[in-house]
């Protein structure tokens, strides 16, 4: 009896990927540890090795297809006197279980949310100028890009980091900028956040532009004393003498199924404190033109990006110089009936919960913060004005996340127009599960904001 | 590296220099003590470190300092201020929180910082000045220039884990770092001999291939001298060095500390035994360098400055309460 040989999953968040070759054919035998494929994920070419011994009897997704689903059968190996061609019958196209669309890429990426993310974008930003060209381009590519223009524009801007440079980022968002820009302005450290935060602090005193990258924000909990301490506060401290002129980015938020200690969205731990700038976008472009504001302004900017968002792709304006600017929100679908205020992934949520919630005859506005210090209240307070009612959608826990802070404003500042409580969606008030049901209980859904708005509607 | 006699690269010593030395001390020392008065009169808040004691030290690695160079420290950083050439005034009217003060009186004793005189604070956590000043060498570094950063801290920082992950990339990546160990015995209540496993702190960089050099931080001549070897070292390339200063502060760890943790006897003894100033002073009369009219001159003069500085951090205006939002951001 043959047994099947699966696509498998080479990260926490890989769905599908592409088999770009086979380094075996049919009837060669294979053994434990013999090298079957390469296998192309969007981060990185891995090569995938034969647990079983066996022959190969056929192989079923030819080299260089993509989008090939995890677990689905790539080929077969035939048990000790089985003959090729008896597991023909099983033969599968895995290309045509795939959705169809231009956005197909993009279903690695949905593990976290219930349905694949919107395929259409509501609403063009004002801040773009009208006729620009747009082109696709992930949000990964375009944090590379916003760095590595900002880079080519000012000498004194480099990126420092584990694994930035030689390994071209953990996450692949410094792809090639080492190559560019050499190992003098793309630096490699040891695993040392505190110090390399405080490192890199004390050389923006000096009038340096470090970009810090965390390999995720998690870890960013070592080097806190330094980005809040000495970043945040010495510009006040000084009487304005000197600053801190440098950007912290990297992932933030739950990735896939990594628990508690890799799973916590800090977005209110960093828009919490005087001196510092916090940005979360979603959109690639907004996290182009963000990212380039980040590395110009002179005070030291929390760039919280997501792990899930940076394979997806989206519209960027195709500008020399697209910088947005910092602090403003934008309302990325309009509608009468309710007000969902969000940022990073969750907007996404936002967007699908919108053309269902459009289907009930129940007209969402979006905005979609994209800044959390400082905070864009004129946006929200104009459009609760509107419409009456405010939803928070965010995945970090409740309990004094930006969700409080938007109903803490919205009830002071648009009390006579709420027809319903300001009324938040979160992430459960629990550290990560790792189970997968649980995880899926933990983080919140596109029904939870579905239902968030019926309640505030009283349509539930 | 051993203690050094005479250094090649220390600079030239003439009456005006070794003057300047034995004045730059009596300032701190004079300066300290009257904002330990004001502070018990009430006009100088908070938390307020005294430098008193461990003059010499700053004095001494201060006196070799080139335009491009830096310093950092923590939170006992008057003498620091001092040493780097800032105007007393600004630094007194700091302590009692005035608009005239460094940091127009937001900033206060622990934080303060002169971008004119390359001097980067004045920090208020333990350590976390150490990774800072890795940072400004960096910076030196990267922009290709022969500048040095003074990294000060005390042999109670020495024990924070950030100071080991500087030290790992500093000497990785050759910074040009001087990392200075005041080590004054007592890490605020808690002796060396209690607090650190291996008390020689110039041995400290040894696991990284960082040199460590122990010297008579009581002695400004010496401290001189092995500051202006470990500024070259730096200079040429070689990385950082570790300058261990064996010195003693004489007041509490801050102005609420009756220091009942060490005799009267031990303090006595080093008061009359090594004060540095006395010691200078002494040294100086003797060798023919200054007269004793010479050295009344200067401490007049001084005596003067501190009154000086004093009256006007007290009758400078407090901040304008505009005052409270600006400055948060640029």
């Amino acid at each position: 009896m043959s047994t099947e040989i699966l696509m498998p999953a080479l990260s926490p968040t890989m769905e599908e990927g592409k088999l770009a070759k086979w380094l075996v054919k049919e009837g060669d035998t294979v053994k434990s540890g013999t090298i079957l494929a390469e296998i192309e994920t969007d981060k990185a070419t891995m090569e995938f090795e034969a647990v079983d011994e066996g022959t190969i009897g056929q192989i079923l997704v030819p080299e260089g297809t993509e989008g090939v689903k995890v677990n689905s059968p790539i080929a077969t190996l035939l048990a000790e006197g089985e003959k090729p061609g008896e597991a023909a019958a099983k033969k599968a196209a895995p290309e045509k279980e795939l959705p169809k669309g231009e956005d197909h890429k993009d279903v690695a990426d949905k593990g976290l949310e219930t349905h694949a993310p919107p395929k259409i974008v509501v609403g063009n930003d004002p801040l773009i100028p009208e006729g620009t060209e747009m082109v696709n381009q992930t949000v990964r590519d375009a944090l590379r890009d916003a760095m590595a223009e900002e880079m080519r524009r000012d000498e004194t801007v480099f990126l420092m980091g584990e694994e930035v440079a030689e390994y071209q980022g953990a996450y692949k968002v410094s792809q090639g900028l080492l190559q560019e820009f050499g190992e003098r302005r793309v630096i490699d450290t040891p695993i040392t956040e505190h110090g390399f935060a405080g490192l890199a602090v004390g050389a923006a005193f000096d009038g340096l532009k470090p970009i810090v990258e965390f390999m995720t924000w998690n870890f960013a909990m070592q080097a806190m004393d330094q980005i809040i301490n000495s970043a945040a506060k010495t510009r006040y401290m000084s009487g304005g003498q000197m600053g801190s002129p440098i950007v912290f980015r990297g992932p933030n938020g739950a990735a896939a199924r990594v628990a508690a200690q890799h799973s916590q969205d800090y977005a209110s731990w960093y828009a919490h404190v005087p001196g510092l700038k916090v940005i979360a976008p979603y959109f690639a472009a907004d996290a182009k033109g963000l990212l380039k504001a980040a590395i110009r302004d002179p005070n030291p900017v929390i760039f919280l990006e997501n792990e899930i968002l940076y394979g997806r792709s989206f519209p960027v304006p195709k500008l020399d110089d697209f910088v947005l600017p910092i602090g403003k929100a934008r309302v990325v679908r309009e509608g009468a009936d309710v007000t969902l205020v969000s940022y990073s992934i969750s907007v996404g949520l936002c967007l699908e919960a919108a053309e269902k919630l459009a289907g009930m005859g129940i007209e969402a506005e979006i905005i979609d913060l994209r800044t959390l210090r400082p905070l864009d209240t004129d946006t929200v307070i104009e459009s609760v004005k509107k419409t009456g009612r405010v939803v928070t959608v965010e995945q970090a826990w409740p309990v004094c996340s930006i969700g409080s802070e938007i109903a803490a404003r919205v009830a002071l500042d648009a009390f006579d127009w709420l027809d319903a409580p300001p009324t938040r969606v979160n992430g459960k008030d629990v550290p990560m599960p790792y189970a997968a049901n649980l995880e899926k209980l933990a983080l919140p859904t596109v029904e939870d904001v579905i239902a968030a708005v019926k309640s505030v509607t009283y349509k539930a | 590296m051993s203690n050094s006699a005479t250094s090649p690269a220390a600079p030239p010593r003439n009456s005006e220099t070794l003057k300047k030395l034995y004045a730059d001390m009596l300032m701190i020392r004079r300066f300290e003590e009257r904002a330990g008065q004001l502070y018990g009169m009430g006009l100088i808040g908070g938390f307020c470190h005294l430098y008193i004691g461990q003059e010499a030290v700053v004095v001494g690695m201060q006196a070799n300092v080139g335009a491009n160079d830096q310093s950092i420290t923590a939170y006992r950083d008057h003498g620091h201020m001092l040493a780097a050439g800032i105007d007393p005034n600004a630094v007194m009217a700091e302590l009692t929180g005035r608009s005239t003060g460094l940091s127009r009186g937001k900033g206060g004793s622990m934080h303060m910082f002169s971008a004119e005189k390359k001097f980067y604070g004045g920090h208020g956590i333990v350590g976390a000045q150490v990774p800072l000043g890795t940072g400004l060498a960096f910076a030196n570094k990267y922009r290709g220039h022969d500048g040095v950063c003074l990294t000060y801290f005390g042999d109670g920082a020495a024990n924070q884990g950030q100071v080991y992950e500087a030290f790992n990339m500093a000497e990785l990546w050759k910074l040009p770092v001087v990392y200075i160990i005041e080590n004054n015995q007592y890490a605020m209540g808690t002796s060396v001999a209690r607090s650190s496993a291996v008390t020689e702190f110039y041995k400290r960089g040894a696991s990284f291939n960082i040199p460590g050099v122990q010297v008579d931080g009581m002695d400004v001549e010496k401290v001189v001298e092995a500051g202006a070897e470990a500024i070259a070292h730096c200079r040429s390339g070689k990385g950082p060095i570790i300058l261990e200063m064996k010195t003693y502060r004489y007041r509490g760890h801050s102005m609420s500390d009756p220091a009942k943790y060490r005799t009267k006897e031990e303090l006595a003894e080093i008061r009359e035994k090594r004060d540095p100033i006395e010691n200078f002073g002494r040294k100086l009369v003797e060798g023919g360098v200054l007269t004793e009219q010479d050295i009344k001159a200067i401490d007049n003069d001084i005596k003067q400055r501190v009154v000086a500085a004093a009256d006007f951090a007290t009758q400078s205006p407090e901040p304008g309460l505009d005052e409270l939002y600006t400055d948060v951001y640029a």
